[in-house]
């Protein structure tokens, strides 16, 4: 108490002094403008940097998609009617850009029957100027939270319903394409199904919203977003499903499990039949008749 | 001797010029015959072939180790909980896969292993005889096939005879009656009851399209362009006021069956109508059986941007802009269209049933 009375004593022998009134404007600015900082309307802030990463996604879509999707995200046709070089890309929303772009399909290393996944090319906030930029060519569904697709907060019993309804669904709705197990499987000229056990459920959420490539829509009103988040639950327990009858082949369906078993299995069996016959040593040595 | 003349090969001795010679212009490429036998170290030397018997026979001896491993193995480890303690699979259905899987494998190789050591092996050539029997053989059966017919009296008594060829003939009916069964019966394709039978399916006028599984309706203005649903009538989801469902069991697996539909919303403008089905979409929406019409299986591969529906079994394809014509595979038939409408909630509904049947064709449509 003494040492603080002595230093606030020391202070105030000061206040009359030449630098007094820099010093007490200085500290007051300093403190207005730390306060402004931690307790301002965040509205305000976000708004100019939303508006930076617009301008940021436009720059970097320029520069990689503007080739085929146009300068301004119209999508190019050509000559041939009915047929584009890239779609547009108006309206598609924040959702496409994430899934396409996050799984690396975008951008595309060339044209063909099916745009595959691969390494991904762009940064998280590179992504996210993207797909900020593309969201403010028209409206287009948002890129879900992680509070659309998981199950936090539900009680065991609750999970389990979401899991079981989840694969109704799934088994109604996607195993025509994606396989009973999520393995995906071959569609009409050169396309295929991907496999959807084991993705991220952001982009599953993301496929089902926005319907890249072939595959159809399964919006918000078509498929409700607690029957998407059930799917994705269903998925999730299909990684954790043990095998009870051995080695599964990653569900890939009858019929190439029945390929797999007489390529593979008698094919084998047929190469070790054939190794043993050209294998049988002989002598030069004559038979001696007893 | 053959050096006269130019077509004979040099002979190697008198006398057999000549037959050479006969033998080049008849087989142009002579025949090598059989390599000479080459012997295996188990045929020369008796050691060897005590060494490969022993062989033979200890792989026979652990082919019996594992089959008894096997039954040890049944009986010890635990099944079912387990599931993962080997290489993720359950010990049991390794233990028990690999202890049979080698009994089995073990007597197949001590068999090979025999015969390509002990069992002899030297070539010999077998050659053919003809196929048919010998002239007398061939008398003697018609000769007493002639015998027979004689003694049975077939021709003689014409009574005999007639009443077996009826009996025979009559033997035919249950199997006509049996065939019947095979294929729809004109009741069958009616049906007694509305819904029932191979022409009619639970939808009629105003009826609700759901959603299969959750049984929600759906509004006209919840679908997007794009969007496709897997759908049923309203009536497979209605229960009484016990909460009991109307329809059960095998009715509700057969109405079910063939009232699912694919429902797609498209650009409008994609749609080519059908003539007289100009009014059966709402704003781009269509909806088509999901059966078939090749051997009715359920198809829901639906590619969005050509609105082609392709059919898992045989790869049937329906343009589903274009009254779900055929345009690829076996089916010889284009999808049923279902006419919709919406009701007064904009909630959409069915104009009517079906107005052909679903599903496969059968001998009544030709």
């Amino acid at each position: 108490m003494r040492l603080l009375n002595r230093s606030a004593g020391r202070l105030s022998q000061h206040r009359r002094g030449p630098l007094a009134g820099l010093v007490v404007l200085l500290l007051g600015l300093l403190l207005t403008g730390g306060l402004y900082t931690v307790l301002a309307p965040a509205q305000a802030q976000k708004a100019e940097s939303d508006a930076e990463l617009v301008a940021k996604g436009r720059e970097l879509f320029l520069v990689g998609c503007s080739f085929c999707h146009g300068q301004n995200g119209e999508g190019i046709s050509t000559a041939r009617p009915g047929y584009q070089i890239g779609p547009s890309l108006v309206g598609v929303g924040a959702a496409a850009v994430d899934f396409q772009v996050g799984t690396g399909r975008m951008p595309m290393a060339q044209p063909g029957a099916q745009v595959p996944r691969k390494e991904v090319q762009y940064s998280e906030e590179e992504i996210a100027a993207l797909a900020a930029y593309v969201a403010s060519l028209g409206p287009g569904p948002a890129i879900p939270s992680e509070q659309d697709y998981s199950l936090e907060g539900l009680s065991e019993e609750e999970r389990e319903e979401a899991v079981v309804r989840g694969g109704q669904i799934f088994l109604t709705n996607c195993t025509a394409c994606h396989n009973f197990d999520g393995s995906g499987g071959a569609m009409p000229q050169g396309g295929y199904a991907p496999q959807v056990r084991g993705v991220e459920p952001k982009y599953i959420y993301e496929a089902m919203l926005t319907g890249p490539q072939a595959m159809d829509n399964f919006t918000n009103g078509n498929l409700s977003p607690e029957m998407k988040r059930d799917v994705i639950a269903y998925l999730q327990s299909l990684e954790t499903t043990p095998e009870y009858g051995g080695f599964g082949m990653g569900g890939i369906g009858p019929v190439a499990e029945g390929l797999f078993a007489w390529l593979v299995g008698i094919g084998s069996l047929v190469g070790f039949a054939v190794w043993i016959a050209a294998h049988t040593t002989r002598t030069s040595k004559d038979k001696v008749e007893a | 001797m053959s050096d006269h003349t130019p077509s004979t090969v040099p002979s190697q001795g008198d006398g057999h010029g000549a037959q050479v010679a006969t033998m080049h212009e008849a087989d142009p490429i002579a025949d090598p015959g059989v390599h000479p036998h080459q012997w295996r170290p188990t045929d020369v030397d008796e050691r060897a072939a005590k060494r490969a018997e022993r062989q033979v026979a200890s792989l026979f001896g652990l082919s019996a180790v594992f089959a008894i491993l096997f039954c040890v193995a049944y009986f010890t480890l635990e099944i079912g909980d387990n599931h993962d303690t080997f290489l993720g699979m359950g010990a049991s259905t390794v233990a028990l896969g690999t202890s049979f899987g080698a009994a089995l494998l073990l007597i197949g190789v001590g068999i090979i292993q025999w015969a390509r050591k002990l069992m002899g092996d030297q070539e010999i050539v077998e050659m053919r005889h003809p196929a048919h029997s010998t002239d007398e053989d061939r008398d003697k059966v018609l000769a007493d096939l002639k015998t027979g017919i004689e003694e049975s009296g077939i021709v003689r008594r014409t009574l005999v005879r007639n009443s077996l060829l009826g009996a025979v003939g009559m033997l035919g009916l249950p199997a006509v009656v049996l065939l019947r069964d095979l294929g729809p019966t004109p009741g069958q394709v009616v049906g007694e009851y509305e819904g029932a039978g191979l022409e009619h399916t639970l939808w009629t006028e105003g009826m609700r399209v759901v959603r299969d599984v959750v049984g929600t309706p759906i509004k006209a203005s919840d679908l997007e362009v794009g969007d496709l649903v897997n759908a049923e009538p309203a009536a497979i989801f209605e229960t009484d006021e016990h909460g009991e469902h109307l329809i059960e069991g095998v009715e509700l697996q057969i109405a079910k069956s063939k009232a699912a539909l694919i429902l797609l919303r498209m650009e409008p403008d994609d749609i080519t109508p059908g003539r007289g089905r100009e009014n059966w979409t709402v704003d781009g929406i269509v909806a088509y059986s999901k059966i078939c019409t090749h051997v009715g299986c359920p198809i829901s591969l639906n590619e969005r941007t050509t609105h082609h529906l392709l059919c898992p079994c045989h790869q049937s394809t329906f343009d589903l802009a274009d009254s779900g014509r055929v345009v690829f595979g076996p089916a010889a038939r284009a999808l049923p269209q279902l006419p919709l409408a919406v009701d007064e909630e904009g909630y959409l509904v069915a104009q009517s049933d079906f107005t052909e049947p679903v599903g496969p064709s059968y001998w009544e449509r030709g």
